[in-house]
């Protein structure tokens, strides 16, 4: 790695912990706004936002992206088109947004290294890595009712045998965007923006209530 | 419903995530100093509007955000291929069986409106 590639960007730790203002979640506003309706057994779908989790944006030629992956986190980027995959643990993921660009999510904290560490092995290699952390936020959907909830929502086919396990789209929710992934069998994961959460959520709150949705904190 | 296959997401996706971005393939002059005035207007403000066969660009604007080529008939408003940016199109002309609906004064090509 020289020093030039890496003085080219501005590279700071976005969440560093001597930061005097408090983080909040994206939905921070929408809990105190429109509540969070307890779980009960009668639910069948759970709400349950994945907080302050560091996202990535990885854009560049595939080759050189998935050598540099696989040495750094041990995951294969996800080659076919609106796919993604997990590492071994579960807890970090990779997904195909379009032929030259995924989004990487990672546990929170550990996005700066991850970052740093890819930029290091990529070295010269035409890329770019963006940050966008603070712009969205995943939140996950489990229960039997999920599929149905999504048909109310989404221009996408999410039914189950269309989607299977592994697939994540990029489609029109509501009228606002969001990344649709199914990451098990009854659950799935959206990754909305920031300027859009308290309105997928409260739309949520609303096409869900016939499945009694309850919401995890 | 009404779907769009995306050449670069592979599959059928629903119209709400395209927009249309115009005539494709319109190859910007490459001296624009040495254009006359009429050659460069013509690049800049003169689009084809066939009956029949037309060739546009689209952009899979909630999707993967690529631009992308389709090959529409004007009359019937069909969809009849989608092809990466770069690629020429496979269906230029007619195709051999017309619809019934669509007689050939209907698809002459390039005739401006």
């Amino acid at each position: 790695m020289s020093e030039s590639a890496l003085s080219r960007v501005n590279l700071f730790d976005s969440r560093a912990d001597h930061a005097s203002v408090a983080v909040e979640s994206p939905l921070a506003y929408s809990w105190q706004r429109s509540g969070a309706p307890a779980p009960s057994a009668a639910s069948r779908v759970v709400l349950r936002e994945q907080t302050f989790l560091g996202h990535l944006i990885l854009r560049g030629g595939a080759i050189v992206l998935d050598e540099a992956l696989r040495e750094v986190l041990d995951i294969g980027l996800p080659g076919r088109p609106n796919t993604l995959s997990w590492d071994v643990s579960g807890e970090r993921s990779i997904q195909w947004l379009s032929p030259d660009e995924w989004l990487l999510i990672v546990p929170g904290g550990e996005a700066f290294a991850v970052e740093r560490r890819l930029r290091e092995r990529l070295a010269d290699a035409s890329f770019a890595i963006v940050d966008v952390s603070g712009g969205q936020t995943l939140l996950t959907l489990e229960g039997e009712a999920v599929p149905e909830l999504l048909m109310k929502s989404v221009v996408y086919d999410v039914d189950p045998s269309h989607f299977p396990v592994g697939k994540g789209v990029n489609t029109v929710f509501a009228k606002a965007t969001v990344i649709v992934r199914r990451s098990g069998e009854t659950r799935w994961e959206l990754v909305v923006r920031r300027s859009f959460a308290d309105y997928c959520y409260r739309w949520l709150l609303d096409a869900g209530e016939e499945y009694a949705i309850g919401v995890e904190r | 419903m009404f779907q769009i296959y995306c050449p670069y997401c592979e599959e059928l996706r629903e119209e709400e995530e395209f927009h249309p971005k115009g005539q494709a393939h319109i190859v910007r002059p490459a001296n624009p100093e040495a254009c006359s005035d009429e050659e460069w207007g013509d690049y800049l403000f003169f689009r084809d509007n066939p009956r029949g066969i037309h060739h546009e660009l689209w952009v899979h604007a909630v999707g993967c955000r690529k631009f992308f080529n389709v090959t529409r008939h004007t009359v019937s408003y069909a969809i009849l291929e989608t092809y990466k940016i770069g690629e020429q199109p496979s269906v230029t002309a007619e195709p051999a069986v017309s619809e019934s609906t669509t007689s050939t004064d209907d698809v002459r090509q390039g005739v401006r409106a």
